[in-house]
C-alpha cells in the first residue's frame, strides 16, 4: 500500500450558550451553576465599566495608551473560573483584565500600569500572575517555561494558562512555545483569543489556515475551537484542558472565536479599516447581552438587579480610579531600582550622583568622594 | 497618598531565594599556580557540574549538549552524571529555549543556556535582550531572571562573517544584564561559578579559540566577584586594557616591549558589565597612557565606552589621546589571511603602544 493516509484530523467547535441566550442542556451538564453565571456576568459588567472609564481617562490625558477588552470578557471570566486561583499561574498578554481580577489582582494595578508605572505589574503576594506582556507572543515561551518548572519541581495540581491573540500565532515564539510545550509535555494551556483582528490586519490576511485551532495539530496537541463569547463553552474547554494538564496529559490549545468590539487601543481608530456592518453583527453576539438573556430566562436576573449592578460597577470603578490616581508617582531616585537584584558599583555611582550625564559619572568632578558614591 | 509599597507584596522566590557565595579578596582565592593543568573547556564544565551537584535547580540546555557532549565538547560526560532531565538536548530553536528558560528562571529554576555560538543568539534577540534583562524592571522589582546564557564568541576560526560574531559591543549596551568574558581557564571557572549563582541574567562569552588552552585550575569551587579587573602584568609606562582572548595578545606585546624597557600594566577586565572602571582609572593615573584592545568593532563598542569613561574621569592625567586596537570595521572575512589581518594581534598592539610612547617621550 504505497499511498495511504498517515494522519487524519478534524477540528471541533464548541458552543453551549447560543447567541439568543439558549443553553444546550446536555452539553452544559457539569459546567456552570446559575449562581456562578451570575458571578461571571457581574465580573464582566464591572470589567466593561473599567474599560469604558479607562478609555475616557486616556482621552482626557489622565492615562496612556490602553487596549480595551470590550466584547471579549467571556473569555477572561470563563477561563479564570476554570483555573485554580492562587494555585495555577496566569501568563497574560494585555486583553484579559477580568481574568486577572478574578485571580486576585486589585483592579487599580491595571490602571497604574497603563498610567505608566511598572509597579502596577508587581503582583501582591499570592497573586499568581506574570506582568502584562506587550511584545507580541514572547510570553507564551515564559508560560511554557513556568509550566516546565512546575513539572521539574514536582508541584502537583498546578497548571499554567497563557493568553494571546490571533495575530500572535504568526510569531515564531508561538511555534517555539507550542513545540517545547508538546515535546516536554508540560501542564500549559494555550488560550488564543481570536478576535478577528490584529490592529488593522484581518485574520484571513494573518493566516491562510481555516482555523487557528488547527495550528496545534502540528504539535499533536489536543485542540478545540470554542465560541469565545459563550461563558459555558469557555469554562468547559479550559476546565477539561486543566484536568488533562494536571493529570499529566500535557498541554492543550484552545481557539476562542470572539470579537474586538473596540479599537485596537486608544491610539487606534478602527473605523478607518473596519466595516461597520461587521461590527454591528458582532454587537448582537456581545457576551454580556447573551449571558444576561440567559440569566433572565432562568428567572435569576431582572432590570432591578441590572440597575443595581450598574450602579455598583460605577462605584467600584470610581474607587479604583481614585486609588490608582492617588498613588505616589515614582521619583527619579527610583530610576535605578529594579534593574539588578543588587545594583553594581558603576551604576550605584550614577544613581548616587543622580545624573546619567558624563558629569554624573565622575564623582570627583562634583565633589563626591568615591566611597560615598558607592565605588570601591 | 497611598504608596504601592503599602500593598503587601513580596519579591518572587526567583529573586528571593538567591544566595550569593561568600566572596573573598583576590589574594584569598585559591592560587593560580599549581600543576592541576586542565583545559579551558574542562574549567567551564567543572564550574557547571559543581553547581549542579550543589543545587538541583541548575540545569543545562542547548543544541547537542547531551548525547553529543556539546558542539565544542564542553559538556562531555555531563549527561552520564546528571541524566537527560538536567542535561537537555533542545530542538533547534534558540528563541524557543531562551524564552522558555526565562519562564523557568522566573519560576525559580537556574537555567544555563548554551548557544552553540553567540552568532546564533540573534534569532533569540527578543528573549535575551528584551525579556531577560528587563523582567525585574517591568515587574516593578518582582520577577528576577537568574539565568546564564553562554557560548562561543568571536572570530579566528575561519567561520566567515555570519558565524564569527563578537557580541559584546552590541549586547553590553543593554542595562539589566551582566557580561563576563574570561581570558583563561582559571577565571573561566571562577566567573562561571559566580554567574550561575548570580540572581540576574549573565551573558558568558567563551572563545572557541581558547577552549583548548591549558592552565592550573584548582579543584575546589571558587567564586570570582564580578566587576573586578585582574592585573595580568605590571608596568609604569602604558596601560593596556582588554578582555577575553586579546588579553593574551596584550601580554605578548607587553613582553616584547619590556625587552626595550617599555613596561605596561595589562588589565584583564574579566567582566564588561559591571565594568571595573576604577581599576582602569587607577592605572591610567599612574601611566598617563592607555591603549584599549577589543576584538569587536570600533563603532560604539566596549573600547569606545572605556575610553569615554577615561576621558570623563582622568582626562587631565593623559599625556596622549587614548588609542584603541579593534577589529577592522568590516564583516569578518572568510579568507584566512584577511581574517588574520582583521583581528587585533600582538604586532598591532605593540605598534600602538610604541606610537603612544614615542609621541610622549
Ligand atoms: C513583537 C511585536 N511585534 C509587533 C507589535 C505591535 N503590535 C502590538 S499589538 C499587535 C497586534 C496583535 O494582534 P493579536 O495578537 O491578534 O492580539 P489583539 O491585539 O488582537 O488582542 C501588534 C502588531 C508588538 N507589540 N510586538
Ligand atoms: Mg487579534
Amino acid at each position: 500500500m504505497p499511498h495511504r493516509t498517515v494522519y487524519e484530523a478534524k477540528i471541533e467547535h464548541l458552543q453551549i450558550l447560543d447567541e439568543d441566550g439558549k443553553l444546550d442542556k446536555k452539553l452544559a451538564k457539569d459546567t456552570l451553576t446559575d449562581e456562578q453565571v451570575v458571578h461571571l456576568y457581574e465580573q464582566m459588567r464591572i470589567c466593561r465599566e473599567l474599560d469604558e472609564i479607562a478609555f475616557k481617562l486616556q482621552r482626557s490625558g489622565r492615562m496612556g495608551t490602553y487596549p480595551q477588552n470590550k466584547g471579549q470578557e467571556a473569555n477572561a471570566v470563563g477561563s479564570a473560573l476554570a483555573m485554580k486561583k492562587g494555585v495555577d499561574w496566569l501568563v497574560p498578554a494585555y486583553r484579559e483584565n477580568a481574568a486577572l481580577f478574578m485571580h486576585g489582582l486589585p483592579m487599580h494595578f491595571v490602571l497604574v500600569y497603563w498610567m505608566g508605572d511598572e509597579r502596577g505589574s508587581k503582583m501582591p503576594e499570592g497573586v499568581n500572575i506574570t506582568p502584562l506582556s506587550v511584545p507580541i507572543g514572547t510570553h507564551m515561551l515564559h508560560a511554557t517555561g513556568i509550566a516546565w518548572a512546575t513539572k521539574i519541581r514536582k508541584e502537583k495540581d498546578k497548571a499554567v494558562i497563557t493568553y494571546f491573540g490571533d495575530g500572535a500565532t504568526s510569531e515564531g515564539d508561538f511555534h517555539g512555545a507550542m513545540n517545547f510545550a508538546s515535546t516536554m509535555q508540560v501542564p500549559c494551556i494555550f488560550y488564543c483569543q481570536n478576535n478577528q483582528w490584529a490592529i488593522s490586519v484581518p485574520r484571513e490576511q494573518q493566516m491562510n489556515s481555516q482555523t487557528v485551532a488547527q495550528k496545534a495539530l502540528a504539535y499533536d496537541m489536543p485542540t478545540l475551537q470554542v465560541d469565545g463569547n459563550d461563558v459555558f463553552a469557555v469554562f468547559k474547554a479550559v476546565k477539561d484542558a486543566r484536568k488533562r494538564a494536571v493529570q499529566g496529559g500535557g498541554p492543550s490549545f484552545i481557539e476562542a472565536v470572539t470579537y474586538r468590539l473596540g479599537d485596537h487601543t486608544t491610539a487606534d481608530d478602527a473605523r478607518r479599516y473596519r466595516d461597520q456592518g461587521e461590527v454591528d453583527a458582532w454587537l448582537d453576539k456581545d457576551p454580556l447581552i447573551r449571558t444576561r438573556k440567559y440569566l433572565e430566562s432562568q428567572g435569576v436576573w431582572d432590570d432591578k438587579k441590572q440597575t443595581a449592578l450598574e450602579e455598583r460597577a460605577k462605584k467600584i470603578v470610581a474607587e479604583v480610579v481614585k486609588t490608582a490616581e492617588g498613588i505616589e508617582k515614582p521619583s527619579p531616585a527610583d530610576f535605578f531600582n529594579s534593574m539588578y537584584a543588587e545594583l553594581p558599583a558603576d551604576l550605584r555611582t550614577q544613581r548616587d550622583t543622580m545624573r546619567t550625564s558624563s558629569i554624573g559619572r565622575n564623582p570627583e568632578q562634583i565633589g563626591l568622594k568615591a566611597q560615598a558614591a558607592g565605588t570601591r | 497618598m497611598t504608596t504601592l509599597e503599602m500593598i503587601d507584596s513580596k519579591i518572587h522566590p526567583a529573586v528571593g531565594e538567591w544566595t550569593l557565595p561568600d566572596f573573598v579578596d583576590e589574594a584569598d582565592l585559591p592560587g593560580r599556580d599549581g600543576d592541576r593543568v586542565i583545559q579551558f573547556r574542562e574549567a567551564i564544565r567543572e564550574a557547571m557540574s559543581h553547581e549542579m551537584r550543589q543545587d538541583e535547580k541548575v540545569f543545562l540546555i542547548g543544541e547537542e549538549v547531551a548525547e553529543y557532549n556539546g558542539a565544542y565538547k564542553i559538556s562531555q560526560g555531563m549527561l552520564d552524571e546528571f541524566g537527560p532531565r538536567r542535561i537537555i538536548d533542545s530542538p533547534i530553536s534558540e528563541n524557543g529555549f531562551a524564552g522558555m528558560c526565562i519562564g523557568a528562571a522566573m519560576y525559580g529554576l537556574r537555567p544555563i543556556v548554551e548557544f552553540m555560538s553567540w552568532s546564533f543568539s540573534f534569532v533569540a534577540a527578543d528573549a535575551i535582550l528584551n525579556n531577560a534583562p528587563k523582567m525585574l524592571y517591568m515587574s516593578g522589582g518582582q520577577w528576577g531572571c537568574p539565568i546564564v546564557f553562554r557560548g562561543n564568541d568571536g572570530a579566528g576560526g575561519q567561520l566567515a562573517s555570519t558565524h564569527s560574531w563578537c557580541v559584546e559591543g552590541l549586547y553590553a549596551n543593554v542595562p539589566g544584564l551582566k557580561m563576563a568574558i574570561p581570558s583563561n581557564p582559571y577565571d573561566a571557572k571562577g566567573l562561571l561559578a559566580t554567574a550561575i549563582r548570580d540572581p540576574d541574567p549573565v551573558f558568558f562569552l567563551e572563545s572557541e579559540r581558547m577552549l583548548g588552552d591549558k592552565a592550573h585550575v584548582p579543584e575546589e569551587q571558587y567564586y570570582i566577584p564580578f566587576g573586578r579587573a585582574r592585573l595580568a602584568r605590571e608596568g609604569e609606562h602604558c596601560t593596556l586594557v582588554s578582555f577575553g582572548r586579546p588579553v593574551h595578545f596584550c601580554v605578548e606585546a607587553a613582553e616584547k616591549l619590556a625587552a626595550d624597557g617599555i613596561e605596561c600594566d595589562v588589565l584583564d577586565m574579566r567582566t564588561i558589565r559591571p565594568l571595573d572602571i576604577d581599576a582602569v582609572i587607577k592605572s591610567v593615573k599612574k601611566t598617563s597612557r592607555v591603549v584599549v584592545v577589543d576584538q569587536s568593532w570600533p563603532f560604539g563598542g566596549v573600547s569606545s565606552e572605556v575610553i569615554t569613561q577615561i576621558c570623563e574621569r582622568c582626562f587631565d592625567y593623559l599625556d596622549h589621546p587614548p588609542v584603541r586596537v579593534n577589529t577592522e570595521d568590516v564583516p569578518t572575512p572568510y579568507a584566512k589571511n584577511l581574517e588574520a589581518a582583521y583581528l587585533p594581534n600582538p604586532t598591532k598592539i605593540e605598534a600602538a603602544v610604541r606610537k603612544v610612547i614615542e609621541a610622549t617621550a
